[in-house]
């Protein structure tokens, strides 16, 4: 996102009013917003981001929501969007949480100060009322100088209030002193708009470069000013305070104690193998890819097309052969991944509504660290388990571009996605205990060493983990439903043309008899060093395509126990399949991504090769 | 003192927050230089979580080490 106006992009009508939700994460938002648009919502991908940006009409103007922000600014990409469509607001509904007023009034004030009409949606009124908070909402409009609605968002409470007050939302009292506003002034003289002349005193490159002006250095003390400020307001309108620790709190604070942390994290990757790796991977995929796909669509399919184009044709073999368009890449997708990821982000989007996600990002903080991370990458690393494609995607979330590459990494070295672990976990299950350890902990250092290494070696300095821990609390099946939806639906808008896209590269490397030419390239190595049959070489040129191929080609073949793991081993510390590099060379570029695939190579092969001269 | 030192449970006062973004981040979130926190809980090598009113924050080890503090008991100050 290089400018601040690519609201053009998606797709709103630029003639109707628009209504903007603001807030920080996790206040209520996204419930105003479905109350607020009952009938018809769109939703569409922000450019260049993974964010999506739902949009919906309420009378005769349009209702947009924004991804949860502490303030008005752009130090990542949820902040971006937000401000974007803030700037193009008409009507704030400033969604704020009477827990929290000190950390959300900022961002009230802040909109406040950019001129914006604004209204507040004081939500969350019985979990303050719970804790013994008294807020004296008429002392709090009076000090901002706009219309304060108390609302219960889960009970409705409080809404035919709020969409009386829309149409009175209007503009509040500046926090800025004279000397700052005297700054804004000189800049707005030419921008003419005190929204954005106030995001470029605060020194906002985006905004101010739109303008072809200079950033200001502001920042600060603008913000210390409206700090001080909001904190005055907070002690005012705050008339009795007493400590009521609530069973959310309580849980909250086991989940992040190591002593009971530790074990329930366990046991909820327990839970999550129990939900995807089984009941989904086998028992659901089970049925989608085999029964329906592969049963009933694939020779359909095949049959339809082959009263067109010969099936021996090139053509033909692209789009319904070994590796077909058609064939495989649906299959593929809609009988297998579909199924996985939507399991995955099921259970992730629990994780989040509940408030569980932070407090496992702080848990795992300090092991992340040694690998260059924080504990933010806990998301992309558990989110690899189901789909690396699908997690290095979510490696933008991370803050830094050093922590992106040591992801993008890890994920497509040492962490087998699930596709992948069911075909592995078959194999390795009848070997016994003994291998099972040994490829466990075989592949847990490979991921240590890798990370250290890359610790070490790349330039620059990985970001802090600074994370608000958001209270626990029971999250919103509609909530949940939607967001497993939206992010599905991205993923496979997002990787499906280039699932499909590299079904065709292969059929064409294999009629050109690339893939031939590898395998005999190749075959000493595997026979001499690795010790295994010839045969296995092409289990892992299958594995280049599709991880769960390479695994699964093993099943055919004889092997020894010894030679069961060894395989097992490559094959999960094997190149990423075709669509994760995909994935990965349009978010690091050609250069990352081949040394990626090529680092994968070097790696599964000396380590291969080390266990099968220690066993 | 640095905030990686603290003791779970301890009250303290903020001295000074050295870098400038994390400075700015944590002011937005409500936390300022001389604001009163407490450590509520204390990972072993890790994130110290600290509390103020009812929010809770994580912040890393590495980054708590750069953050100075000031411990003061109840009515001290
Ligand atoms: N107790 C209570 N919970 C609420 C209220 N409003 C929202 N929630 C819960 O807060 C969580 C976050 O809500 P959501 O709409 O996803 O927030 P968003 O991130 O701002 O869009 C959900 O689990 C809601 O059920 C409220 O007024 N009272
Ligand atoms: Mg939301």
């Amino acid at each position: 996102m290089e400018c601040c106006r690519n609201l053009e992009q998606i797709d709103i009508d630029p003639n109707k009013n628009k209504i903007v939700l603001v807030g920080n994460p996790n206040v209520g938002k996204s419930i105003f917003f479905n109350y607020l648009t009952d009938t018809y919502v769109s939703v569409s991908n922000y450019p260049g981001t993974t964010l999506d940006i739902s949009s919906g009409n309420y009378k005769d103007k349009i209702v947009l929501d924004t991804p949860g922000v502490y303030g008005v600014s752009s130090f990542n990409d949820e902040e971006k969007v937000a401000r974007d469509i803030i700037l193009s607001a008409d009507i704030v509904i400033n969604v704020v949480d009477a827990v929290h007023l000190e950390r959300d009034l900022f961002l009230t004030q802040q909109l406040i100060d950019m001129g914006k009409k604004v209204v507040v949606a004081l939500n969350m009124m019985d979990e303050a009322k719970n804790r013994g908070l008294n807020i004296d909402i008429d002392e709090l409009e009076k000090e901002l100088g706009i219309r304060v609605v108390p609302t219960v968002a889960v009970k409705k409470k409080g809404f035919s209030d709020l969409e009386n007050n829309i149409d009175k939302a209007q503009k509040g009292k500046i926090s800025l002193k004279q000397d700052m506003e005297k700054e804004l002034d000189n800049i707005n003289e030419n921008v003419e708009n005190r929204a954005d002349s106030l995001l470029i005193l605060e020194g906002d490159e985006n905004v101010a470069s739109f303008h072809n002006k200079k950033p200001r250095e502001y920042r600060e003390k603008v913000y210390m000013q409206r700090r001080n400020r909001v904190n005055k307001i907070v002690e005012k309108v705050i008339t009795k305070e007493m400590t009521n620790k609530n069973i959310g709190d309580k849980i909250g604070s086991l989940l992040l104690r190591p002593l009971t942390g530790i074990p329930i994290l366990l046991l909820l990757l327990y839970a999550l193998y129990q939900f995807v790796g089984v009941f989904v991977a086998q028992t659901l995929v089970g049925i989608t890819e085999e029964m329906i796909m592969i049963e009933i669509y694939q020779p359909f399919i095949i049959d339809l097309v082959s009263s067109f184009i010969a099936p021996q044709s090139l053509i033909g073999k692209i789009l319904i052969g070994e590796f077909g368009v058609l064939t495989m890449t649906v299959t593929y997708i809609f009988g297998l991944l579909l199924p996985l990821v939507a399991g995955f982000y099921l259970f992730l989007s629990l994780l989040e509504d509940s408030g569980y996600m932070p407090r496992i990002a702080a848990l795992v903080d300090r092991g992340l660290t040694y690998l260059g991370l924080n504990g933010r990458a806990i998301i992309p690393m558990l989110l690899g388990f189901g789909c690396v494609t699908m997690a290095t995607v979510t490696t933008r979330l991370l803050g830094s571009k050093r922590e992106k590459i040591i992801a993008i990494f890890l994920l497509g070295l040492a962490i087998p996605c699930s596709a992948q672990l069911g075909v592995i976990a078959g194999l390795i299950a009848p070997l016994g205990f003994k291998y099972f350890v040994i490829y466990v902990v075989t592949i847990f250092l490979v991921y240590a060493i890798a990370g250290t290494f890359l610790n070490k070696v790349l330039p620059g300095e990985s970001t802090d983990l600074l994370i608000d821990l958001p209270p626990v609390r029971v999250p919103e099946f509609r909530n949940i439903i939607k967001k497993t939806y939206l992010k599905s639906k991205y993923f496979i808008v997002e990787a499906g043309p280039i699932f499909a896209g590299g079904a065709v590269g292969i059929t064409l490397l294999k009629e050109g008899g690339v893939l031939q030419w590898i395998q005999n390239a190749v075959a000493p190595f595997i026979v001499g060093w690795l010790k295994l049959p010839k045969e296995t070489t092409e289990a892992f040129i299958m594995g280049i395509i599709r991880r769960d191929f390479g695994a699964a080609g093993l099943n055919s073949l004889a092997l020894t126990s010894d030679q069961t793991l060894v395989a097992l081993i490559v094959i999960t510390l094997f190149v990423p399949c075709i669509a994760a590099m995909l994935v990965m060379i349009k978010e690091q570029g050609i250069k990352q991504a081949a040394m990626v695939w090529l680092g994968s190579w070097i790696a599964a092969f000396t380590v291969g090769g080390i266990v099968a001269l220690f066993i | 003192m640095t905030l990686a030192e603290i003791d779970r449970g301890s009250d303290f006062k903020v001295k000074r927050i050295p870098d400038d973004i994390i400075r700015i981040q944590t002011l937005r979130m409500g936390i300022s230089e001389g604001s009163k926190l407490n450590c509520n809980e204390k990972i072993p090598g890790g994130p110290i979580i600290v509390k103020h009113n009812y929010q809770e924050i994580a912040i890393g080890r590495n980054l708590a080490k750069d953050i100075e503090i000031e411990l003061f008991t109840e009515g001290s100050d």
